[in-house]
């Protein structure tokens, strides 16, 4: 079993390093606790990704929450919590303090402006990841497509379409449907 | 701007913002600019960049940054509590329930349209990234790079990060 210090060393390092928001810090999430340590399966890794999607909140938070509660319950949740977040809200205090100084500075600017692109490669990769353990069922291949479509050229927002795919799934898997 | 008021409005933002990231912007923005009127618009855009500069979701970013010019170092750990309050505890009961209910042909067949609607979910994340990511040769570059490189050598995502940064630091220099 992971102890609760070394759960809490994962998260501090994944809270420390991830720039670019919640989408980057769960693909590091899927590196660390699936690929890595193999404390979570591919197939939990993604239900627990579609459960924080489904949830008000940041993502990354109930992720780290579901992870810290599957591995060591609630003071696994407590844990994973802190080292999700203190080493933001130490950033965010220190940066604050010193804005007006770095604000100015081209080198920063040009190290953010370096990362951006990373993050897509990061979370296409991720989501190339996440769809491992999905069989390539007809149903599946056009869930994942009305999805994508449904927001990237409609517009809906993605609470909707994750309410939708449940209805469809329920119905589909009531009448016997393999999926 | 009392500590309550602080709360409230970060409990909301916990508590109403679905999608994570940068969908969670237009909730802050309304609580943070006009309702509290606790940031001008262009504080409210500094707010982004800040939070660029900071590992971990945006959202907690911004509740610290809020909390802590105005409250100072209490303010901080409060706002950030309470964006995190309302997630926590939804967490907390849906596990239960989950645990309770795994195994119910419900609880199935909904998993079972929603696991690959997750995966056109973070694709789409991708494609609304772009716009402001990739916005001239240097950034496309880097792009690929990074995408073979991972791809390629398993590269840890963190080091893909460092990496990507320094790649902008030279190549935007020259």
């Amino acid at each position: 079993m992971l102890s609760l210090k070394k759960l809490f060393l994962i998260f501090l390092k994944i809270g420390a390093f991830t720039f670019g928001g919640g989408y980057a810090m769960v693909s590091i999430m899927q590196k660390e606790f699936v690929e890595k340590e193999g404390l979570v399966t591919d197939e939990e890794f993604l239900d627990i990704t579609a459960i924080s999607q489904s949830l008000p909140g940041p993502i990354a938070v109930s992720t780290s929450l579901f992870i810290g509660l599957k591995l060591r319950q609630k003071k696994g949740a407590t844990v994973a919590l802190l080292g999700t977040i203190l080493p933001s809200l130490t950033a965010i205090i220190v940066i604050a303090t010193f804005y007006h100084l770095i604000r100015d500075i081209e080198q920063i600017q040009y190290f953010f402006n370096g990362i951006r692109p990373a993050i897509i490669a990061l979370i296409l990769l991720a989501a190339i990841k996440l769809s491992k353990p999905l069989p390539r069922t007809l149903f599946n291949i056009i869930i994942v497509i009305l999805s994508f479509i449904s927001i990237v050229f409609f517009n809906i927002h993605p609470i909707f379409v994750i309410i939708a795919c449940g209805f469809f799934g329920f119905i589909f898997h009531r009448k016997g449907g393999s999926v | 701007m009392s500590y309550i008021r602080l709360m409230i409005a970060f409990i909301k933002i916990g508590a109403f913002s679905f999608g994570g990231g940068y969908a969670m912007l237009p909730v802050i923005e309304e609580e943070v600019v006009h309702i509290n009127q606790w940031l001008t618009e262009s504080e409210f855009i500094d707010i982004i960049a800040i939070s660029q500069m900071s590992p971990g979701p945006i959202a907690i970013n911004s509740a610290t940054f809020v909390g802590y010019t105005h409250l100072g170092l209490p303010g901080a750990v409060l706002a950030t509590l309470s964006v995190i309050a309302v997630p926590f505890l939804l967490v907390l009961f849906i596990s239960q329930f989950l645990n309770k209910y795994r195994d119910s042909n419900f609880i199935k067949g909904v998993f079972s349209g929603i696991r690959p609607a997750v995966i056109g979910l973070i694709a789409a994340a991708c494609i609304s990234l772009v716009d402001t990511s990739i916005t001239d040769i240097y950034s496309g570059v880097i792009f690929l790079v990074i995408l073979l490189t991972l791809i390629k050598f398993k590269l840890h995502p963190i080091g893909a990060i460092f990496i990507s940064g320094f790649l902008g630091m030279v190549l935007y220099a020259i």
